[in-house]
């Protein structure tokens, strides 16, 4: 009774759906939006082309893509690594806070580091700030059975809070006292010039160190995750604890190890918000920005595969980067908003398709043709004789 | 077949009265009725031109080895499946389903072996859960209970409408289903395997109750494979071998031998799997006082004394629920114990470590096969390394031989006879046999010093279980400490050397298999002895 329209669970889904549909889903996504655009009075071509151009193309647009794609790499892969052991890390958000947190006490303090020493100090403050905040959830469901979903969730706002308290209310170590204007707009202190990560740059591009970080974590947790030992012990415990509780895995302090990994690569987010651009711990920036939430759509768009998700995050870095240069008198944000939402509602939708094989039909009705099968002696009045009952 | 049957608690007594022909003299419009149908998997064709039918106020029985495609035909009939080729006939139409709901619509339903209930709602909620017919906003539970108190005294299932599903036995619960499936109106009742998880006089309550409405002119396919029910039960029997329709034979005029011969595709001898009985050697697994908690924090094991030695196989004997699955955790250290003391071969067991039970040499084939003993979304090969993943076997450091793991796989699969296409595919396709010799393959290849099998033929066909008894007598054979859990006496006596017989947790009595008999241990079963 669910009318013509059917989904019919995939028991197999074949590989070249899995390019094919989030191709279709954005070509469909495109077209939607062009829709609205009529709609609402904009030329869908020029509304495209200015948003390639403010992706990619225009001056410092490239940059700009990847400063919003860096986080999401991060965030994403946070997601993506703890998801594949079924385990819920929904707390990138609240881990890349401590993160800079972190990140940032570590640059402040050590200032006078050499710079390469200084950054991976920094890089490994803002791991281990992140790591220890993941190991809240981790331990409460590893030993008390909690959920991890709404635990991690609910720490992003105790994280949110603490960030808020060093910065606006407290005479913190973080927050600038000294500089003048700093008592009545109150921000955090600047870190010393050695604190600056360095990117690539060529002409007008800069590729942030972030993101080649990144990249070359996503290959680290590649391969952790398809030929290790630690891999085989995340695939079986994804698929059952039980099983994997029975060939004597260690199952709590798996949770701890992917937890505290997932929540250390959403720190590192943190470290390199600091680090490669904002130079300060800035509470209002971040939250904003909500990378961390981003992030677990992009893991779910990669489908959890470390590669995909670099890939997934340059595309919705370049998206959220074109809809801030769109914005102006004539193209309001919450048009921006409803673009960006049609894309990913799209794209996550097409998941559907590639899960389950969807049909237009009536109901079942009794072909007028084929009514009584007759030649092969199939009645309707059984003879009661065994039939074929040979051999 | 109006008048109702004679229904006897014992299936022979049935089987007696049902005069040869009895069936067959009576013209019975077809209920069901598939043609040639064929369904294909990746490297396997489950169902190769299989033909089947069924007349209204039948059962029929579909009998065949694991694998040999019953629940693949079932899957088809009930819409699960689309058949790549063939032809459906309900009623005399023809029928097309895409999903489990059209099947319904059609009349046909399906009582899984593992149920499908909401534990925290009534029975009544679960009749209406997820219910096609009815599309009323309004529930009304005084009325779905009427129906279904009406429809369980009709077919003798009694059951409480108003009962929370957990609070019901396995038994209760499959009536649940089966009721929820009659006042859906199903007109044909497929079941599958429905005695794995009953007791022998819940076994025959539901044959009495399936007699019930093949005489009320329901269809009943019945899926087993164990041929005494199958005799007792059915009507006729349709044998499936390799995904091939062999033969449809009336119950009335055929036996075991014959149905075994046609299961089998060779004459099989039912015979008992032949122990060559041995010095026992030193003892190697020892418990002294041991006792542990169950899941729900009361004493599941009190004080239990046992040595296994050397070559030996201890079978454990009791009913369901009194301690034998406790036992058999507590061994494999999944379980940890409250008080006393476990050794192997001399040494202390650390409680609930199963790390260290493995690394002591204790292996485990666990009752919960899908669930505990293997990952089912894995692959052979990966399932097949489970246990010797972190030795040097598999890997060289930190990174696993893919290769290494293949080649183990090829070879288990070989020397275990597993049918499957590949060391690749995933267990989950695999049939219950060739599951449980993975298993079997993956525990007996670490060179175990102790093996606790638990069950270790439930659910298996004939050919399955012969094979896997022949495995634990030879590994017996070879110096292994055997502790083997089982609820058939049969079993029990075949295999084992000794018998422990548990009641309420505590063993009540340890005796020489060669010196026992059945009414004995029967009755120290139920704590009576």
């Amino acid at each position: 009774m669910t009318g013509p329209l059917r989904f019919e669970r995939r028991l197999d889904t074949p590989k070249w759906l899995n390019v094919a549909v989030p191709l279709a889903s954005l070509v469909l996504a495109a077209v939607i939006v062009a829709i609205l655009l009529l709609a609402t009075g904009h030329n869908p071509i020029s509304t495209y082309h200015e948003m390639y151009s403010a992706a990619i193309t225009a001056n410092g647009a490239l940059s700009s893509t990847f400063v919003f794609a860096t986080p999401l790499l991060f965030t994403g892969l946070c997601a993506a690594f703890a998801f594949r052991m079924r385990t819920w890390n929904i707390g990138g958000e609240g881990q890349l806070y401590m993160g800079a947190v972190g990140a940032s006490a570590t640059g402040l303090a050590l200032g006078n580091w050499p710079r390469p020493f200084l950054i991976i100090a920094m890089i490994l403050g803002g791991a281990l700030a992140g790591a220890v905040w993941a190991e809240i959830p981790a331990l409460l469901r590893a030993y008390l059975r909690t959920n991890e979903i709404l635990t991690s969730l609910m720490l992003n706002y105790v994280a949110g809070f603490l960030m808020y308290y060093l910065i606006y209310d407290s005479t913190s170590y973080w927050r600038d006292l000294t500089s003048p204007g700093a008592t009545v707009f109150p921000t955090g202190k600047t870190l010393g010039p050695h604190a600056n990560w360095p990117g690539i740059t060529i002409g007008s591009f800069t590729l942030p160190m972030g993101f080649i970080l990144g990249i070359g974590l996503a290959v680290g947790l590649l391969v952790l995750i398809r030929s290790t030992r630690y891999g085989f012990e995340m695939r079986v415990m994804g698929d059952s604890p039980h099983a994997a509780n029975y060939s004597g895995i260690r199952t709590k302090r798996k949770i701890l190890s992917v937890m505290g990994i997932s929540g250390g690569i959403a720190g590192i987010a943190g470290s390199s918000q600091i680090g490669d651009f904002g130079h300060v711990l800035d509470p209002r920036g971040l939250q904003q920005a909500q990378y961390g939430y981003t992030g677990i759509v992009v893991a779910a768009l990669a489908l959890y595969n470390p590669l995909a998700v670099v890939m997934v995050s340059l595309l919705i870095g370049g998206l959220t980067n074109a809809g801030f240069a769109l914005e102006g008198p004539s193209f309001p944000t919450g048009l921006v908003g409803t673009m960006e939402g049609i894309i990913l509602f799209t794209v996550l939708g097409g998941e559907i398709l590639a899960r389950y094989r969807i049909s237009w039909h009536r109901r079942p009705v009794v072909a007028a043709g084929t009514a009584r099968p007759s030649a092969t002696g199939v009645v309707a009045v059984g003879t009661g004789a065994p039939s074929g009952a040979a051999s | 077949m109006t008048d109702a049957q004679a229904v006897s608690p014992t299936g022979a007594a049935l089987v007696s009265t049902l005069a040869p022909g009895a069936f067959g003299d009576m013209p019975k419009a077809l209920a069901v009725q598939a043609i040639d149908m064929t369904k294909r998997f990746p490297g396997v064709v489950a169902n190769d031109r299989v033909s089947f039918e069924a007349a209204d106020g039948e059962v029929h029985a579909l009998l065949g080895e694991n694998g040999a495609g019953k629940t693949t035909l079932c899957n088809l009939l009930m819409g699960l499946y689309r058949p790549d080729e063939g032809r459906l006939y309900v009623g005399g139409k023809p029928v097309r389903f895409h999903s489990p709901r059209d099947a319904q619509d059609a009349g046909i339903f399906m009582v899984h072996q593992h149920l499908r209930l909401v534990e925290s709602m009534t029975v009544a909620e679960n009749v209406v859960l997820g219910s096609s017919a009815p599309r009323q906003l309004h529930f009304s539970p005084r009325a779905v209970e009427k129906t279904v108190a009406e429809a369980a005294e009709r077919f003798q299932m009694s059951v409480d409408p108003r009962a929370r599903i957990w609070q019901l036995s396995l038994g209760e619960r499959q009536r649940v289903e089966i009721l929820k499936a009659l006042c859906r109106g199903a007109k044909i009742l497929i079941l599958d395997e429905p005695t794995t998880v009953l007791t022998p006089q819940e076994a025959d309550q539901l044959f009495s109750s399936v007699r019930d409405m093949a005489g009320a002119g329901r269809t009943v396919i019945f899926i087993s494979h164990k041929l005494p029910e199958v005799l007792a039960v059915a009507d006729r029997v349709t044998i499936l071998r390799q995904g091939h329709s062999i033969a449809t034979v009336p119950a009335a005029g055929t036996d075991a031998d014959d149905l075994a011969a046609l299961m089998v595709g060779r004459d099989v001898s039912l015979e008992a799997t032949t122990r060559v009985s041995q010095e026992a050697g030193a003892a190697v697994l020892e418990l002294t006082g041991v006792w542990a908690r169950a899941d729900l924090g009361s004493d599941a094991l009190k004080d239990v004394t046992v040595q296994v030695r050397v070559g030996e196989i201890l079978g454990i004997a009791g009913v369901s629920g009194n301690g034998q699955r406790e036992l058999a955790e507590v061994i494999a250290g999944l379980r940890p114990t409250t008080r006393g003391m476990i050794t192997i071969g001399g040494a202390r067991l650390p409680s609930g470590d199963p790390r260290a039970a493995i690394d002591l040499g204790v292996a485990y084939v666990p009752e919960d096969r899908m669930g505990t003993g293997i990952s089912p979304n894995l692959s052979i090969a990966e399932n097949l390394m489970l246990k010797s993943y972190r030795g040097k076997a598999m890997s060289s450091g930190p990174v696993l031989s893919n290769r290494k793991a293949i080649a183990n796989a090829k070879e288990m699969i070989d020397r275990f006879d597993i049918r499957a296409p590949g060391p690749r595919t995933l267990v989950r396709q695999l049939s219950g046999g060739n599951i449980q010799k993975v298993l079997l393959a993956r525990e007996l290849s670490s060179g175990p010093r102790v093996l606790v099998a638990a069950s270790p033929t439930r659910g298996l066909d004939v050919g399955a279980t012969q094979y896997v008894r022949r495995v634990l007598a030879d590994t017996a054979a070879s110096g292994v400490a055997v502790v083997m859990v089982s609820e058939d006496l049969d079993e029990i006596f075949e295999l084992s050397d000794r018998i422990a017989v548990f009641y309420s947790g505590r063993v009540v009595g340890t005796l020489q298999a060669s010196e026992a008999n059945r009414q004995q241990i029967g009755l120290m079963m139920v704590g009576v002895a």
